[in-house]
């Protein structure tokens, strides 16, 4: 299965030249607390994602992943990480490897020290590595004021990509033909384009909707298990179904 | 049994269940097809049939199915099997998938009648004309037969996936429970069912815990539990309340803060509950380890026994590979001194309460040719490393043992890897201690 361990991430801060928060400097530096937490967070998305788009998505892990994007919102709110940045533009080129994600294995006691406190100008945390970052954050939040977890109703708010999870959760529960439509009304073909977002190849050009979609589309580095393989012959089944219908 | 077919998904082994004799061993695959085993009897004149398993039957349980209003595919596969007690001659079994439930009955047939008036031995009318005495159908002996045929189809029940079933010591009820309710059937009955357990939220964007397992207790038809994907049991008492929504006993162990990272609750979902055989003790399977609790004891549980701890620094990379929601289930010893679980690599754990001592092994069939003692395997986190023992980057994460089955009697388990089924049996101490 090849190597179980995310990528660690050689840094193109290399290129950039800027310092790393904490001052690690160079071309290898492990990444922050808070980019390996939004790089949770973003691959927590896409999985809720790809099993909203699954023929029959198994609760029990949409539950358990909706439960802890929550937990990381928390985080982040309390940190005050969790706010709208403006939008990088939108050409940036993506990362082409999921963050190395260790130090958010590791117990609470030894992230003390790297954890960033709570209103450090953690703004600029995200400009360092900015394709990844903040561009989530800023399709996540059209509305400054709605967050995650507001039933959002309004269709000019939903983005996209990103569906709120109660959004998700009513789906699930309602799913008729015609709600099915609407989740994948707005969003782009290419997403369906599986293989290319989990092996991190993204040779294809991402569309307008795609902001988000350039950031989620380096999602993993590591090849699609055998349970994305049946997950991929689900999806186009499940596509099958709607070009039909 | 290997197979010889090219292994296809659909021969995946999605569930083992021993009947209450031992003497049958029921699987389900992801084919919707049932098999069953049942064991030679052991005899002095075949030295290699020592109570050895052999194919009894073979049946297509459920079929894939559509539902089109919601527009989704109902899967085959089997999610579970459990035995009925044996009432007479026939055995009985239920299987279901994520939707419905069918009750199964097998019977052998060894004598056939013959010597009809009416019909030949083709069962071809006769000639009225060439009829010029009575006779009496006699039985002779045939080959066995053995024949399966669905009694019931409980269907309907439930919106969500079933994941577990389990019948109730009274023998003429049983449960199924799905992600968030569950159900209560009368064996003879298929169309109606009562909700005992309903924790849907009136808000399904409020959801943020679903029901993982559930089992009837052994003894008392009255009491069951039920698991959830936060790491809580809940004990219920069917007499208390038509609903039971309010548990009589909840059994939760606090979280240790100094563990915590964002996957504590994911690897703290509870993927299978077992009570012991004695109905004193529960045993639960989370992501990293196996618990045996006291049922007179809410606040902890009385042992812990560590799976793969070494897996604890992975979390990450095994949340992204998803391996991290696999569901592996656990099992007790007839006598309930020995519980057993799987692990990854093909390899399944033994913990023996008693000595406090585990083991290691695999199925392979490279490592377990027929008669060979197993070897006990060990995974090395750095440090000092043997010969044999494998390192933890080299771990075969797609070979999965999550289904085991241990005979109610003897010590004899049953393993599904995949897509084969391995039989072990403990010759030298065959007796349980």
């Amino acid at each position: 299965m090849g190597t179980m361990f995310a990528r660690g991430l050689k840094r193109k801060s290399a290129e950039d030249g800027e310092d790393v928060e904490g001052g690690l400097a160079g071309a290898q530096a492990m990444p922050s607390y808070s980019l390996q937490r939004q790089s949770l967070l973003d691959m927590s998305l896409v999985k809720l994602q790809l099993c909203h788009m699954l023929v029959e998505p198994n609760l029990c892990r949409s539950v358990l992943i909706a439960n802890t994007v929550r937990q990381i919102q928390e985080e982040m709110a309390q940190d005050g990480t969790w706010r709208v940045v403006a939008p990088q533009a939108a050409g940036r080129a993506p990362l082409d490897r999921l963050v190395s994600t260790d130090i958010l294995c590791r117990s609470v006691r030894e992230q003390e020290g790297e954890r960033p406190a709570p209103d450090a100008g953690d703004g600029h945390t995200p400009d360092l590595v900015p394709g990844l970052a903040t561009v989530p954050s800023a399709q996540a939040l059209r509305n400054p004021q709605s967050s995650l977890w507001e039933v959002d109703s309004s269709r000019e708010n939903r983005g996209g990509f990103q569906k709120s999870l109660d959004q998700i959760f009513e789906t699930l529960e309602n799913k008729t033909s015609g709600s099915v439509e609407e989740l994948f009304a707005d969003v782009d073909s290419s997403y369906y384009d599986l293989d290319a977002v989990l092996t991190g190849m993204v040779g294809s050009t991402q569309s307008g909707h795609g902001s988000g979609l350039q950031a989620f589309s380096p999602a993993t580095a590591a090849p699609p298990s055998s349970s994305c393989r049946s997950d991929l012959g689900e999806l186009d089944h499940a596509v099958e179904i709607l070009v039909e219908t | 049994m290997p197979s010889h077919r090219m292994p296809s998904e659909a021969d995946i082994i999605s569930t083992v269940e021993f009947n209450h004799t031992g003497e049958l061993l029921a699987t389900g695959d992801k084919g919707g097809r049932v098999v069953i085993f049942q064991r030679e009897p052991e005899s002095k004149n075949a030295a290699h049939s020592q109570g050895e398993y052999d194919v009894y039957s073979t049946f297509q349980s459920h079929e894939p199915e559509f539902d089109y209003l919601k527009s989704l595919e109902i899967e085959e596969k089997i999610n579970k099997i459990k035995w009925l007690p044996q009432q007479n001659a026939a055995h009985s079994l239920l299987s279901t998938n994520d939707k419905t439930i069918k009750l199964w009955k097998i019977t052998e047939r060894d004598k056939r009648p013959e010597g009809y008036n009416l019909k030949d031995e083709e069962g071809k009318l006769k000639d009225l004309s060439t009829v010029t005495s009575l006779q009496v159908p006699v039985l002779k002996p045939m080959d066995l037969m053995v024949e399966v045929s669905p009694r019931r189809v409980f269907a309907n029940g439930h919106t969500y996936h079933i994941n577990s079933i389990s019948v109730n010591s009274d023998c003429e009820t049983y449960m199924s429970a799905d992600d968030l309710r569950i159900n209560l059937w009368h064996l003879a009955i298929t169309d109606r069912s009562f909700n005992i357990v309903d924790i849907k939220p009136a808000n399904m964007e409020d959801l943020t815990e679903v029901i993982t397992a559930s089992e009837f207790h052994p003894h008392h038809c009255n009491l069951f539990v039920y698991s959830s994907s936060k790491g809580s049991l809940r004990l219920c008492d069917m007499r208390a309340a038509a609903l039971c929504d309010k548990h009589s006993k909840l059994f939760e162990e606090p979280e240790d803060p100094s563990n915590r990272s964002f996957f504590s609750e994911i690897i703290s979902s509870v993927s299978d509950v077992k009570f012991s055989h004695s109905g004193r003790y529960m045993l639960t399977r989370d992501y990293l380890t196996v618990k045996v609790w006291d049922l007179n004891m809410e606040a902890r549980p009385i042992e812990t026994y560590q799976v793969h701890d070494y897996l604890r620094s992975k979390l990450c990379s095994l949340y992204e590979n998803d391996c991290i929601f696999d569901k592996f289930e656990c099992a007790w010893n007839g006598s309930d001194s020995v519980i057993m679980t799987g692990a990854y690599n093909n390899f399944f754990r033994m913990f023996d309460r008693n000595t406090k001592r585990d083991v290691t092994l695999e199925a392979s069939r490279e490592s377990s040719k027929p008669r060979a003692v197993l070897k006990p395997r060990r995974v090395c986190v750095g440090g000092k490393r043997r010969r044999d023992d494998i390192s933890v980057d080299s771990l075969d994460f797609t070979k999965k043992i999550l289904h085991t089955a241990w005979h109610p009697a003897e010590n004899i388990i049953a393993i599904a890897a995949t897509n084969n089924l391995y039989i072990f049996q403990d010759k030298v101490n065959s007796e349980m201690h």
